[in-house]
């Protein structure tokens, strides 16, 4: 039998792009040798085949999400690529300790916002930026949340440029969603590629839940020994709710809906087959404006009516806490880098994506100048949603946009159109380059977590540049390899030469 | 301790997927009558909508009912909420709301199960009457999941749920089977002893899945012994006096209140149910109306279920002052 060898890397072309696995000339990077290697001794039937039986374990497994434009409701697996996005290890100490760098001057951040705003009276960052902000909170001001963190869940966005420079792209400091596809990828990936993956020593994820749940009975308000934990969702119509059961099924602990929980006698309680059980530590994964009727949307029926007034009173610890939304804010985001110098006194080891504000005058006009060159985004919407990329916008669209922006100039920022980095994917019938973002995830607790590697988004539509799942991305395992090299390095190096251009 | 909605969403999904299995073996002992039926006259789909008690809204949809009719009606009527189509997928969403207690393996089978229905909904209703093995699917995946509940979750609070709402919801199916079925072949006290229709019974007893068993307790088939057998056999499972014992066990071991006394209203309808079965006896049950007999049995063992739904998933704050 003659192996079929159209999916192969000589073909593969990297273009004009920053590839995530090869170098310009086509050779593996440092790090990728193996799987290199490993992916060319495999026919193509071999390669659809794991890519199959990968798929098939994630549909059967129930690892689905809903899109919302679907009225339909249907789920659907998220689209899963088994080549692994390789991250070396060297590089990944760079971005954890950034990403460290980030989230702690963030936490400082919204201590001093919803505190003694010295950033504002310094004026580092313009009042009239953070008041006009849609996800203020003015009902967290001089809330002192339990250890003084805000922000305990973080799923910040990467992405790199041509140039190789990796950005933050956002911070997503409120519900960040993604971890549980991380660990699903993962289970499959290593009934995939066994061999692969112990030879290069990949750093594990598997111990999130744990780093998890040491985070949040860390929380708990009083010295409880037993702290009640559990996982608030909006419900299974939720997008994220594989997700929230998940979660709560790996750590052990209780997965609520807001009508299980009640408060009285200045406490948050759940309601069981055996009486009411009183709790300590909320992770919810209901946004700000659900999670309490009587403090923020009345019409909201997913959340818990007072739980806001005991959170206030140290009785429940909730994660991540009411107002961290406010970092999120795209035109907040952009002063990110003035206050990682401001509290912390440091370069930012991470930089931004240059970002222009449209409520600037200057920056408007820029803007509105170069709109087939920009993306512009709304400054308080997330997933993909409220966004023009202007190179592959119409004149149509862009004209909306400009309307948009004139009748609304808070509401909108620009940044420069990122030539994202690229991954090889498993096309239709060949080997082909997609971008990609990366989001890993950290914990903020005693001590602060990253989870190494996180979740690599893939557009896989052909030259599309947007990721969100809610959009057509789909996803790929992530490995941060380690710095020990084998064999095939060096092998791989020699016989390497795929079709750069 | 388990969440008042947790042992909801448990007790429900057993009882659909109990609900949907019930269907599917209805549906396939009438197919198989249907091929010895040698008498035109005869329409043995009529009895299976009798059965559901949704007559009228079957009626006002398809009129008169005919194998397609009753099967589209029962299978994949999306709207009806009691067709296999609707029992699977609202036992899956129930199992969806509930992964975090369930074991993967259940949910990997009831996830399976809804894309099997879904694919066959699809096909449409003379696709599966063409090639009718799914039925037959539909029974064996009924069982299957049960089966793997047993043997992966843990026999604490969520299986006790689990099980009380399926053998509650079975103990429903059979009697109501036996009333629709006795009724059509006895219409009256005064016809015991008339010529009846051995496939009829037997089928009755298929449709129970209880044929068998029957054959090794009687040996003869008579219209007493299977009220004898189907409502006062202790030892087949899906008998009335069988289910409602073994719902009674799963009640008391959730509360651990000692069987033969009550501490809420669920115990003591219960167990006033499970006392009037176990002291009853065939022919005194055949001689004051089967039929009667049945309906006092259906309204008790929604009082049962009304109660069980007041003491553990209802349940309301009663703040101290």
């Amino acid at each position: 039998m003659t192996k079929k060898t159209v999916m192969q890397f000589k073909n593969y072309e990297v273009g004009d792009f920053f590839d995530e696995m090869f170098t310009p000339e086509g050779t593996p990077r440092p790090g990728c040798a193996a799987l290199y290697n490993r992916l060319t001794s495999l026919s193509d039937g071999e390669l659809l085949r794991y890519q199959k039986s990968a798929e098939r374990a994630l549909l059967h497994s129930g690892i689905t999400f809903q899109v919302y434009s679907d009225n339909r409701g249907v789920e659907k697996i998220f689209p899963f690529d088994i080549i692994p996005r390789i991250i070396h290890e060297r590089e990944w100490n760079r971005i954890e300790e950034g990403l460290k760098q980030r989230i702690i001057a963030l936490n400082l951040f919204l201590q001093d916002i919803y505190g003694p705003k010295s950033i504002l009276k310094d004026k580092v960052i313009p009042e009239e930026v953070i008041y006009s902000a849609a996800t203020y909170r003015p009902i967290c001001e001089h809330i002192k949340p339990p250890r003084g963190i805000w922000c305990h869940v973080t799923g910040t966005d990467l992405v790199r440029g041509g140039d190789g420079t990796v950005y933050v792209l956002e911070d997503n400091l409120r519900c960040p969603s993604g971890v549980s596809y991380v660990l699903e990828n993962r289970r499959v990936m290593m009934n995939t590629f066994p061999k692969l993956f112990s030879d290069l020593r990949v750093r594990a994820v598997s111990d999130y839940p744990s780093k998890l749940l040491d985070m949040l009975q860390f929380l708990a308000p009083e010295q409880t020994l037993n702290p009640e934990v559990v996982v608030l969702t909006p419900g299974i119509y939720n997008s994220a709710y594989f997700e929230h059961s998940f979660l709560a099924r790996q750590m052990g602990v209780e997965l609520v809906e807001g009508r299980d929980l009640v408060v009285f006698d200045g406490s948050v309680h759940m309601r069981t087959t055996s009486g009411f059980q009183r709790v300590d530590v909320i992770y919810r994964r209901i946004d700000d404006d659900f999670i309490d009727p009587k403090a923020f949307r009345p019409d909201s029926l997913l959340g818990v009516p007072g739980l806001i007034d005991v959170y206030k009173q140290g009785r429940v610890a909730l994660a991540n806490a009411p107002g961290t939304g406010i970092a999120d804010d795209k035109v907040v985001y952009a002063y990110v880098e003035k206050m990682i110098s401001y509290y912390l006194d440091q370069d930012p080891i991470l930089p931004n994506v240059p970002t222009f504000l449209c409520w600037q005058d200057k920056d408007r006009d820029h803007v509105l100048e170069n709109l087939d060159k920009l993306v512009v985004k709304a400054a308080n919407e997330s997933g993909g949603y409220g966004m023009l990329v202007g190179p592959h916008a119409t004149p149509a669209e862009r004209e909306t946009f400009k309307q948009k922006i004139l009748a609304a100039p808070r509401n909108y920022i620009a940044q420069p159109t990122l030539a994202l980095s690229r991954v090889p994917i498993i096309g239709d019938d060949r080997l082909e380059g997609r971008h990609v973002d990366l989001r890993p995830y950290i914990l903020y607790g005693e001590s602060i977590y990253v989870l190494p590697g996180g979740l690599t988004r893939v557009a896989l539509k052909k030259g599309s540049l947007v990721v969100n799942s809610s959009q057509g991305g789909g996803s790929k395992d992530s490995w941060v390899v380690a710095e020990h090299h084998n064999h095939h390095e060096t092998q791989a190096q020699t016989q390497a030469a795929p079709g750069g251009s | 301790m388990l969440l008042s909605r947790v042992a909801d969403s448990m007790y429900w999904m057993s009882r659909l997927v109990e609900r949907a299995e019930n269907v599917a073996r209805f549906i396939d002992v009438t197919w198989n009558i249907m091929l010895e039926q040698r008498d035109e006259s005869i329409n043995a789909w009529a009895p299976l909508i009798h059965v559901t008690g949704d007559y009228e809204l079957f009626e006002k949809k398809h009129g008169e009912p005919t194998m397609e009719s009753v099967v589209e009606f029962l299978t994949f009527d999306r709207e009806y909420p009691h067709s296999i189509y609707s029992c699977v997928r609202q036992a899956r969403e129930n199992a969806r709301t509930i992964r975090e207690v369930i074991s993967s393996e259940m949910w990997e089978y009831l996830n399976r199960l809804y894309l099997k229905v879904s694919d066959h909904a699809a096909l449409g209703t003379q696709a599966v009457l063409d090639s009718h093995p799914f039925f037959t699917e539909v029974r064996l995946a009924g069982n299957l999941f049960n089966g793997i509940t047993d043997n992966t979750l843990s026999h604490g609070e969520a299986w006790h749920f689990g099980r009380m709402g399926r053998l509650l919801e079975r103990a429903d199916k059979t009697s109501r089977m036996l009333d629709v079925k006795y009724f059509m072949l006895l219409p009256s006290v005064t016809d015991i002893g008339t010529p009846y229709d051995e496939l009829q019974w037997i089928a009755l007893l298929r449709s129970a899945s209880g044929y068998e068993m029957y054959r090794k307790r009687f040996g003869r088939i008579t219209p007493l012994n299977i009220v004898n057998f189907l409502v006062l056999d202790t030892y087949f499972p899906r008998t009335l006096l069988y289910c409602v014992t073994k719902s009674e066990e799963s009640l008391h071991r959730i509360t651990g209140t000692p069987l033969g006394s009550f501490s809420n209203v669920a115990e003591q309808r219960m167990g006033q149910l499970r006392s009037e079965l176990a002291f009853s006896s065939a022919p005194e049950i055949i001689s004051r109306g089967l039929h009667e007999f049945v309906d006092l049995f259906q309204s008790r063992l929604n009082a049962v279920d009304e109660a069980v739904y007041k003491t553990f998933f209802e349940l309301r704050p009663t703040p101290s002052a």
